[in-house]
């Protein structure tokens, strides 16, 4: 059974269609990463996949135990005292011991914060601090929203790569919106393009030289991606030798 | 040399302080919730549905504590359902069941031409009305209260971080959020004698306002509204006796002192 599945799932707000036709499946070990417009119904998409919006139409089957989710955006009110620390500590039933949440925000690169209040945090370093709380659940499945947003650039890629270590080692799903379309195009398993409907849906590089992918994000952005995906088809070792170029659709060398 | 009227000066105050502590204590935690979830509209709403409630108590020929308590019940249940329409934004709604209800209350009250209300006294408070009854059921169902609200504090605590997050995280946020509100209706009914209508929210407000800067947990801010309440309470009764001001709003003045002050003091951050 898929972790999260969604079975032409409609929904709309009043008389705005907000999500058409939709299917989606997010397996073990597997990466989908939502990408589209703004107002595409991305955030949306989520939510009924969380089962926080109930679907007007369709059906929505949830096979994971344990699901971390990192919303988009979190306002922790002035008013409310609360360390990092006991934040983290609510995330799980029961106690967490202080030398799992020094881990856990190591893994993130967040380890100066438990102290802090969380309503001092700078956008990043509370982005960090929310996933570090999803890990803290050892989820089966992981549900971001745009996971990366205010982080700086460095930051960005070590986040996608714990993403992506998470997915491969502790063989967590992953659904994730993101905005990032380079990194997304190279870190991710299957790309769905969102526009309400589903736009195309597949392999980074097939949807990448999709129609509709091309009409929606524009000739030069999609071009640089193209490029991109075809640099990134391979894998660096460490001594800079090249491992695991696989001759896709796309590869016009060779 | 102990005369009556000295024996009697002193019982009516040792009940007050009873009733006005007891009160502060149990308001303290339900008043972080109020500030963290921006509730005191909420508050006021359900303060000002209370004289319907006396309305109701008198004229049912029941104890109009209990009539206050049964309609501040009504009203928040009432709100709770509301709340999940959302054609109209929360405050509106507020402001048409606060002033509503608080009209018809008055309406009602003109129209009962047999019976003879203190308006005052229920607009204002009356803590040296009291008697051990009161202090009784403030202490034991003040109790009762804060225990219900420590059953869903973890939910609540985490639902005012974030209400998605706890939902995801398998948190009875409806349920949770129905308690709050019934206990908070309740908190309204037993402090309006006290403190009355029209000042019943300032009691949940003020003192954990005062707390926050000295708090840097949720439960730490709680046990500092408590000593901020209890404070408030001693010294507006002091107040009260030895100035011969009325009990209601001499506590609130001293619970304004005391949030001036913690503005002014170096706080924990």
């Amino acid at each position: 059974m898929a972790l999260v599945a969604l079975h032409e799932v409609s929904l709309a707000y009043g008389d705005q269609p907000v999500l058409v036709d939709v299917s989606l499946a997010v397996e073990r070990g597997r990466i989908l990463t939502v990408v589209g417009p703004n107002g595409a119904g991305k955030s949306s998409l989520l939510k009924v996949a969380l089962g926080l919006v109930p679907a007007d139409r369709g059906r929505v089957e949830r096979g994971a135990a344990v699901v971390g989710y990192v919303p988009q955006r979190l306002t922790v009110e002035r008013t409310l005292p609360l360390s990092v620390r006991r934040f983290l500590d609510m995330a799980v039933p029961g106690r967490v011991s202080p030398a799992a949440l020094e881990a856990v925000l190591d893994r993130v690169r967040a380890g100066h914060v438990l102290a802090r209040q969380v309503a001092d945090l700078s956008g990043g370093e509370l982005q960090r601090v929310m996933m570090a709380r999803a890990l803290l659940r050892r989820p089966d499945l992981l549900v971001l929203d745009e996971p990366v947003g205010g982080v700086d650039m460095v930051g960005q890629a070590e986040l996608y790569d714990l993403i992506a270590g998470v997915a491969r080692e502790q063989g967590a799903g992953v659904l994730m919106v993101s905005h990032d379309l380079h990194v997304v195009m190279a870190a991710t398993d299957e790309v769905m393009c969102l526009n309400r409907h589903v736009c195309c849906a597949g392999h980074p590089e097939s949807v990448s030289r999709h129609p509709e992918y091309l009409a929606l994000f524009g000739p030069r952005v999609a071009e640089s991606l193209a490029v991109y995906t075809h640099d990134h088809d391979h894998v660096h070792l460490a001594d800079g030798t090249v491992d695991g170029h696989g001759h896709g659709r796309g590869c016009r060398h060779g | 040399m102990v005369t009556d009227a000295d024996a009697a000066m002193d019982e009516f105050l040792v009940l007050a302080l009873a009733a006005g502590l007891g009160l502060a204590l149990v308001a303290a935690p339900f008043g972080c919730f109020v500030v963290w979830r921006r509730m005191a509209y909420f508050g006021d709403t359900l303060a000002h549905a209370a004289l319907l409630g006396v309305v109701v108590g008198v004229a049912g020929g029941i104890d109009v504590t209990l009539g206050v308590a049964a309609v501040c019940l009504a009203v928040a249940a009432l709100l709770a359902s509301v709340r999940q329409g959302r054609s109209l934004a929360s405050d509106t709604v507020l402001g048409i069941v606060a002033h509503g209800a608080l009209a018809m209350g008055l309406v009602a009250l003109a129209l009962m031409e047999t019976v003879q209300v203190n308006l005052m006294g229920w607009l204002f408070g009356d803590i040296l009305a009291v008697g051990w009854g009161d202090v009784a059921m403030i202490w034991l169902g003040g109790g009762v209260m804060v225990g219900l609200l420590a059953m869903v504090w973890r939910p609540l605590v985490a639902m005012t971080v974030d209400e998605d997050l706890a939902r995801v995280e398998g948190h009875a946020v409806a349920r949770a959020r129905l308690v709050l509100m019934l206990l908070v209706a309740l908190v309204v009914a037993a402090a309006m004698k006290i403190v009355g209508i029209l000042l019943v929210t300032s009691l949940l407000v003020i003192p954990a306002a005062a707390a926050r800067r000295f708090a840097r947990t949720p439960e730490q801010m709680a046990v500092a509204a408590a000593v901020a309440g209890a404070m408030a309470v001693g010294g507006g009764l002091w107040g009260s006796w030895r100035f011969d001001t009325p009990s209601g709003p001499s506590i609130v003045v001293a619970a304004v002192a005391l949030f001036a002050l913690s503005q002014a003091m170096p706080g924990r951050r």
